[in-house]
């Protein structure tokens, strides 16, 4: 199968539900009116009238991302019990708690689309729903978690900044706060990365070696190459997404290899040179087979992922249960006295 | 709507005594304790604010966007209630 074939299958499969329902609800003349809207630069609030195509676009970009901020939990979870200080581990329980709370902003965004947060969490539990690949590469190191930090953080910034812009108001409100606290998110992991490349010669490899490994997944993280990003001509369209996953790549390419000749690292890539016409760099091409192996469920931690979702989700059934036979009982007592 | 994560509740936050209350997001909880404790855990975990509001999504009413033009109709002609409306004579002060 050619690549190109085979990203229309995945995302075929992903907008499976949108594509049903293209042509269910048009109405000419509210599309002329939305389209106005969005040529003057206005937002869209949950009760405006939207094509179904724009709703369905929004609940699976919005849910994909609340999701990736709760699974991106997981792969630096797994470094709070072993952080090396107790500086590193407050500042670590910091940032996850942090996640915690952007899923937390992104399913409320979501809900106000009209789906509800047990049917978001359903997708995601039966793996319908996708999450950013980035997190089904496991932390092997220490200096994993400044990688992620830095770059991997630094890559969601790059296009968070982005959708602070975007057309529908409770998602651009919800991504203005995500913002303010990114920052220190990734200036932390940056700082920890200094501290292992100006270390010892063993520290400086650990941090090389994060490098290798994390590089060629963090520049995947921006989505396939235009050409092959069929969603991407609506996103634009709707005002959803500003700017193209290929620009929001080059920008974070420019930026973050000034970063990387400080640390006195090497960029894991043979190809990349200045090119000074563009005013930027030339890079290698990832290997998006891999890409589009973690995306179909097959990176090296998909199912370990998926199962610790699961498992936190279930582990909490009582939990909620109780919250709730406990609320129910004080309503009854209000009543009754 | 209420789900397994109990209903949904609108979460106001003043930043500083005698500032007005700003809605910032909404969360779920099953009751009032519970609302105001996640909306603390969830919108003021950088000192953002010094008191919270919670409210019931449900208990909120609000103005559809389709009145937006007849709803709001009356305020349009009714420009003296400005103050720009009013000529006071040249030299008049602090008025
Ligand atoms: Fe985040
Ligand atoms: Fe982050």
């Amino acid at each position: 199968m050619k690549n190109h074939d085979k990203y229309h299958l995945i995302f075929a499969y992903e907008s499976r539900i949108f594509v049903a329902m293209e042509n269910a609800n048009t109405n000419p003349k509210m599309e002329e009116w939305f389209d106005a809207k969005l040529q003057k630069n206005e937002m869209v609030e949950p009760k405006d009238w939207m094509p179904d195509n724009y709703r369905k676009h929004l609940i699976r970009q919005i849910s994909q991302h609340a999701h990736s901020e709760i699974v991106g939990m997981l792969p630096e979870g797994n470094w709070i019990t072993r952080a090396p200080s107790l500086r590193a581990k407050i500042v670590l329980l910091a940032k996850v708690q942090d996640e915690g709370g952007h899923g937390l902003y992104l399913y409320t965004a979501a809900e106000t689309l009209g789906v509800s947060r047990d049917e978001l969490l359903d997708a995601l539990h039966t793996g319908k729903a996708k999450y950013s690949s980035i997190f089904n590469y496991p932390t092997l190191t220490w200096a994993d978690i400044g990688a992620v930090g830095w770059l991997v953080d630094g890559a969601a910034i790059m296009n968070q900044v982005m959708l602070q812009r975007t057309s529908y108001g409770p998602y651009a409100r919800a991504m203005v706060r995500i913002c303010k606290e990114e920052s220190f998110h990734q200036r932390q992991g940056y700082e920890s990365i200094c501290h292992l490349a100006f270390g010892t010669e063993e520290q400086k490899q650990m941090a090389q070696d994060a490098l290798n490994r994390w590089w060629w997944p963090t520049l995947m993280m921006f989505g396939p190459t235009d050409a092959n990003s069929p969603n991407s001509a609506n996103a634009i369209k709707w005002k959803i997404k500003r700017e193209s996953n290929d620009q929001l790549r080059q920008r974070f390419i420019n930026q973050t290899i000034p970063q990387i000749e400080y640390l006195g690292l090497t960029v894991p890539d043979p190809d990349l040179k200045w090119n000074e016409e563009k005013n930027g760099y030339d890079f290698g091409t990832p290997n998006w087979d891999e890409f589009m192996a973690v995306i179909s469920g097959n990176g090296p931690c998909n199912k370990e992922r998926l199962k610790a979702r699961v498992d936190a989700h279930k582990g909490g059934e009582w939990v909620r249960a109780a919250a709730k036979a406990h609320a129910d009982k004080k309503r009854e007592m209000e009543f009754a006295a | 709507m209420s789900d397994s994560q109990g209903p949904i509740w609108e979460v106001f936050v003043q930043k500083k005594p005698g500032q007005p209350f700003v809605h910032c997001g909404s969360l779920h909880a099953f009751d009032k304790e519970m609302a105001l404790q996640n909306a603390r855990d969830l919108y003021t975990r950088r000192s953002e604010g010094t008191a919270l509001w919670v409210v019931p999504s449900s208990a909120i009413v609000s103005s559809s966007p389709e009145d937006l033009g007849p709803f709001f109709e009356p305020a349009n002609d009714k420009v003296y209630r400005h103050p720009t409306f009013y000529q006071i004579p040249e030299g008049v002060k602090h008025i």
